[in-house]
């Protein structure tokens, strides 16, 4: 139990400093570790509690504190969330108060404007990952072509899309 | 901006309870993004900040690693009530949405055996998965044109999607050439 749950601080602490460009980013390392190396869920499941992370409300790295549940409980919920939420909440603390010393500064613009590719590659990753583990059916594909499509060109409401696969899934899974 | 927008420039501070009960709020509303909902609460509803100084905030927090509404609650608590703040803030955001995730997460548990249960989640993974691809050519459409960052988009792509790769040594080798390729067409 007691190593569970220094597993699960070890690997949260890790993704908490180096997720530039945020949760999505680091989706596919967790799912690597979470499935692969520990084997705590299979990857259906993993995409499923992503999912479910997404139809809450709420900052989009609600998945972490969800599988710190079903891992190991309470326990296992509030180490995954200290362990994601604490190192870097500290980073900002700190940050926000030497932010005046180098806002300005050129090296502060070229170093955001070169993550800006890692974070669009690790988006990439993510999207490829995630769709790879929850489409197994022709029925799942066009669900994720679609609400893709309505995402990316229209204003849909993220929820309103969630929603709309939910449903097809229901009505057209059967067959 | 008009006239009204100038005249109410005025902010007021925050205390800790407030800040709590802002990130609450917010922690309760936002789906998928909440970035637009903070800076009406921060901005328009509770004038906490400037317009301009949450734009510089959100400078500073998107630079920062983890999410950036994560790092702006804590930015906005320290600024106003040092550690104490952000404790009250993150905490505010976090709290309610725990709890609702663990809900919806027990009755996954409870009834995923459930035929019916299992389409309706197979379909929401599935939607859950179009939204990561919609959000992935979000963030490239801007890098389209620019074969350097292409270049780096492909290989982050191959090493984590394909390879499988750690991201820690990944990041250590290809975010460092990320910045050095930034360098040399910035001057």
């Amino acid at each position: 139990m007691s190593a569970t749950l220094i597993a699960l601080a070890v690997i949260f602490t890790e993704l908490s400093l180096i997720a530039f460009g945020g949760g999505n980013a680091v989706l596919p390392e967790m799912q690597r570790r979470v499935v692969e190396v520990q084997h705590w869920v299979t990857s259906e499941e993993f995409s499923a509690l992503f999912a479910l992370a997404q139809a809450a409300p709420g900052p989009n790295m609600m998945i972490v504190p969800l599988i710190g549940w079903h891992v190991a409980g309470l326990p296992g919920l509030l180490v995954s969330s200290v362990a994601k939420f604490l190192p870097s909440s500290l980073i900002a603390c700190f940050a926000v108060t030497l932010w005046d010393r180098f806002r300005d500064r050129p090296w502060r613009r070229i170093v955001q404007a070169g993550l800006v590719p890692v974070t669009a590659g690790l988006v990439a990753a993510s999207a490829a990952v995630i769709t790879v583990a929850s489409v197994h059916s022709w029925l799942l594909a066009a669900i994720t072509g679609v609400t893709a499509g309505l995402s990316a060109f229209t204003r849909a409401h993220p929820v309103a899309v969630l929603a709309l696969g939910a449903v097809a899934g229901l009505a057209f899974g059967g067959f | 901006m008009t006239a009204i927008d100038t005249e109410d420039d005025r902010t007021s501070k925050p205390d800790i309870n407030g800040l709590f009960t802002g990130f609450l709020g917010l922690g309760l509303m936002g789906f998928g993004g909440v970035l637009p909902m903070a800076r009406r609460m921060m901005v328009e509803d509770r004038r906490w900040l400037r317009a301009d100084e949450f734009t510089d905030l959100l400078g500073l927090c998107q630079f920062l690693p983890g999410g950036n509404i994560i790092n702006m609650a804590v930015a906005v608590g320290m600024k106003f009530h040092g550690w104490r703040g952000a404790l009250a803030s993150i905490f505010g955001l976090i709290a309610a949405p725990t709890a609702i995730v663990i809900c919806l997460g027990a009755i996954y548990d409870r009834y995923r055996q459930d035929p019916q249960v299992e389409h309706l989640f197979a379909g929401l993974a599935a939607a859950a998965a179009g939204l990561l691809v919609a959000l992935a050519w979000k963030v490239m459409k801007p890098l389209l044109g620019k074969p350097a960052a292409l270049a780096i988009v492909a290989v982050l792509f191959v090493a984590i999607a394909v390879l499988r790769l750690p991201l820690l040594t990944t990041m250590l080798v290809v975010a460092p050439l990320s910045v050095l390729v930034s360098w040399r067409f910035s001057r």
